[in-house]
């Protein structure tokens, strides 16, 4: 039986696009001396100019950003910076629906997603943060600790407003202003925020936003003028970053790729697993770094949860992501795509055995149906690299022991699941992974008060939590724990 | 006095009628002494010149064993209890002060300091041990918790051990031959990572006695690997290194030219965490940033319901 679905497209109407957007510097949006176009990934229609910051621009948003440091925010007191915090995140409740379909129009993610996950978890991510900017003395970090000073922040594409709350609410709550940098291909939320600021009466130069290309960065993160690094994207990157700061000695964090292992033992669930196993992998697209990308299922269930999986994988809808009953939307652009599409040839080629989604793809705009290759080995470039899309590797186990092996058998350490019935069983194998979350019986749950990061390649530093705080504090020396 | 301590140059008859016996200063990997593979050593001076004994002169090969062994040893000092790493760690702080005259000797010849400091250094090293070998138990509660996440989940963070760690003992100054040395490497260890240290180059022998008390201790053979020699030669490997977790750069902050900048850039490579801690006075409160940089945190969402 097959349902059908009447089109139910969320209004565009509430989002009211300009035809060119400035940078965020100084409480103030101004022209830069170039412009670069984003696109809508689902249809590749042109949705604005975007301002294409300088080496020039940096500079100005980092001066800016110190101006605002040494005479305004780092002498508020904290209940003081708290209240602004409460205020933008009052004002990203209000303005929700027109938030989320400025994300899904940039991004491509479909709507159900920015609705129920990006937009709610950063406003959430807002006031959790809040409340610490007057506690900090009790956060476990000494009794006063300092801010850092300036702040410079490169975030990713795939969650482009979650990330900027991420990078900007802990850094605001400890004291520090910053310029951060947002995707190329999503900038578009990243300027709204900056009206947001406008509206919540934030002081001029505490938070500046540089739109650019990875030259912006560049610029950015290797500035004098900033104290701190914060970036999430590639490993490759951030190899580079972290090269670039162990010679200035910026305190720096990342957080990097991943090839989590989403392990299923025997006596799981079936079909609360294979709800996890598509949440793990599909979810926006699988532009997540702590995708469930490695399925790890035990042996003996294998067939079993692999048909179950196939079948749940047919029924996903695939189109608009601005329909409301759309599963899986656009990939976020042609290079992410051509990468996706190279990364599942090479699977073939190897030997490994490809089955899609039967889903219609549209003609126009970026697009992927879900994927999962069996017969997997460990050798094989789908089970080590990073795919960052929608594409499932399997690989079986016979062994708990055997399970711990494989899924450690990666330089990423981000994430990791386990499905099964047994306590016990969970919290032996979480003991074991070497993954900075662990996800038992759910994947890709997120919450303002769980910190976030990852072992090895993945990174360093926490995100969230008290722990994420560490990040943004001086807690009285130069370690980069 | 015990026989280890290392003789004037002179070679001369230790007293009246024996001839007495030196020591030899060897690496310590994975439990074993074995001299450095490529058969080289070099000599030991006093700060006045005077030969104090050949050390062992570690090679590229013997970091790359000494690695090896250290992740050997991972698993298991890693998933012994944290009771049992305290019990483990407190017992080596016993055995220091039973070698507390033979360390102060090697203090004295190394840094040419007067006994009485020498003895201040050692007693110094002794309480340091012991006060690290008391956090063992007590990191994950300072450092874990639970969080009040929005959903049926129990979700809480947990500290857990960098893995392999390097670390680069501090070459000189007040305090370091010893002192600093237990304060770079206790740290390290007491999380449950596992160390490979490179002592210092001019005053490399207390921390060869230092390994000799950790081998009849009952800490398991690889958890600490201490290698002598020159650290602008042996300390590159080690920060490129993929199998290394985290390099503690200590003994290489004052090194001629950017080797600390170098080696920092060189641990990029597998995203090492690093530790560039100011130059430390070791007889200050040494804090926590030390031992907690070696600690990741790992967070598990465990399922609630009926």
């Amino acid at each position: 039986m097959r349902f059908e679905y009447a089109p139910a497209p969320e209004s565009r109407s509430v989002v009211s696009l300009r035809d060119c957007y400035g940078l965020f510097i100084n409480g103030e949006f101004v022209d830069g001396n170039s412009a670069f176009k984003t696109i809508s990934p689902a249809t590749e229609e042109v949705l604005a100019e975007v301002a294409h910051a300088g080496p020039e621009d940096v500079d100005r948003a980092v001066a800016a950003a110190r101006r605002a440091y040494e005479r305004v925010w780092s002498a508020l007191p904290g209940r003081e910076r708290g209240k602004y915090l409460f205020r933008i995140a009052r004002i990203i409740q209000e303005r929700a629906r027109e938030l989320a379909v400025l994300e899904t129009l940039d991004n491509g993610k479909p709507i159900r997603e920015s609705r129920d996950v990006d937009v709610p978890l950063a406003a959430a991510h807002f006031f959790y943060h809040a409340g610490w900017a007057d506690k900090l003395g009790y956060a476990g970090f000494g009794p006063s600790p300092r801010p850092l000073g300036v702040a410079g922040q490169v975030i990713p594409w795939n969650f482009p407003l979650l990330m900027l709350a991420w990078k900007i609410a802990p850094a605001l709550a400890c004291g520090n202003t910053v310029v951060l940098k947002p995707a190329e291909t999503t900038p578009l939320t990243a300027l709204l925020f900056a009206e947001i600021c406008q509206q919540a009466g934030l002081p001029p130069g505490v938070v500046n936003i540089v739109t650019g290309d990875g030259s912006t960065g560049q610029a950015l993160v290797a500035h004098p003028g900033i104290d701190k690094v914060a970036f999430t994207g590639s490993t490759e990157v951030g190899k580079e970053i972290a090269r670039v700061c162990a010679v200035s000695g910026k305190r720096l964090t990342l957080e990097l790729g991943g090839k989590a292992a989403n392990v299923v033992f025997d006596d799981a669930p079936v079909d609360q697993a294979v709800e996890g196993i598509v949440n793990g992998i599909f979810f926006n697209q699988g532009h997540v770094c702590c995708a469930g990308s490695r399925l790890l299922v035990q042996e003996s269930v294998a067939g079993e949860v692999l048909d179950a999986l196939k079948r749940r994988m047919a029924t996903l809808r695939l189109g608009d992501p601005l329909d409301k009953n759309t599963d899986v939307g656009a990939i976020n652009s042609r290079a992410q795509l051509d990468k996706i599409t190279e990364l599942a040839s090479s699977g073939d080629a190897e030997g490994a055995q490809r089955w899609s989604a039967p889903c219609p793809l549209p003609d126009r705009g970026f697009w992927f149906p879900p994927t999962v290759f069996t017969g997997v080995s460990q050798a094989h470039r789908i089970a080590r690299e990073e795919i960052f899309g929608p594409v499932l590797s399997v690989l079986t186990f016979r062994t708990p022991a055997e399970a711990v092996e494989k899924a450690n058998n990666t330089p990423y350490g981000l994430s990791a699941g386990v499905w099964t019935e047994k306590g016990s069983l969970i919290l032996w194998l979480a003991s074991r992974l070497r993954a900075g979350v662990v996800w038992a019986n759910t994947f890709n749950r997120f919450d303002p008060s769980s910190p976030f990061g990852g072992y090895k390649e993945s990174g360093f530093g926490r995100e969230g939590g008290r722990h994420g705080l560490e990040a943004y504090l001086d807690v009285g020396g130069g370690g980069d724990a | 006095m015990s026989a280890a301590a290392a003789m004037p140059e002179s070679g001369a008859p230790d007293g009246a009628d024996r001839l007495a016996v030196r020591k030899t200063y060897k690496l310590y990997i994975g439990g074993a002494f074995p001299r450095s593979e490529s058969g080289r050593s070099y000599v030991v001076r006093d700060p006045a010149g005077g030969f104090l004994a050949n050390a062992a002169l570690a090679s590229r090969k013997d970091a790359r064993d000494a690695v090896v062994a250290a992740r050997k040893a991972f698993a298991g000092w890693s998933g012994a209890t944290a009771y049992n790493r305290g019990q483990v760690l407190y017992r080596v702080a016993e055995l220091l002060e039973g070698r507390r005259a033979q360390f102060a000797e090697e203090v004295r010849l190394t840094s040419g300091a007067p006994l009485r400091e020498a003895l201040e250094e050692v007693d110094a090293a002794v309480d340091r041990w012991v006060w690290y070998a008391g956090w063992a138990d007590k990191i994950a509660q300072v450092r874990g918790g639970a969080n009040p996440v929005a959903g049926p989940y129990f979700n809480f963070s947990l500290p857990e051990p960098a893995g392999v760690v390097a670390v680069l003992a501090p070459q000189d100054g007040p305090g370091s031959a010893l002192l600093g040395l237990v304060s770079v490497l206790a740290p390290a260890i007491v999380g449950g990572s596992t160390a490979v240290v490179v002592a210092s180059e001019r005053h490399p022998l207390p921390a060869v006695t230092l390994s000799e008390v950790l081998a009849t201790s009952d800490v398991p053979g690889g958890v600490v690997n201490v290698l002598t020699g020159r650290v602008a030669e042996i300390a590159p490997w080690l920060a490129s290194h993929m199998d290394v977790n985290a390099i503690d750069l200590a003994g290489a902050l004052g090194a001629p030219g950017a080797l600390a900048d170098d080696l920092a850039v060189a641990a990029a490579e597998n995203l090492k965490r690093v530790l560039r801690l100011p130059a430390a006075d070791w007889a200050a409160d040494p804090g926590v940033e030390r031992m907690f940089g070696y600690l990741e945190t790992k967070t598990v969402w465990h399922p609630m319901g009926t």
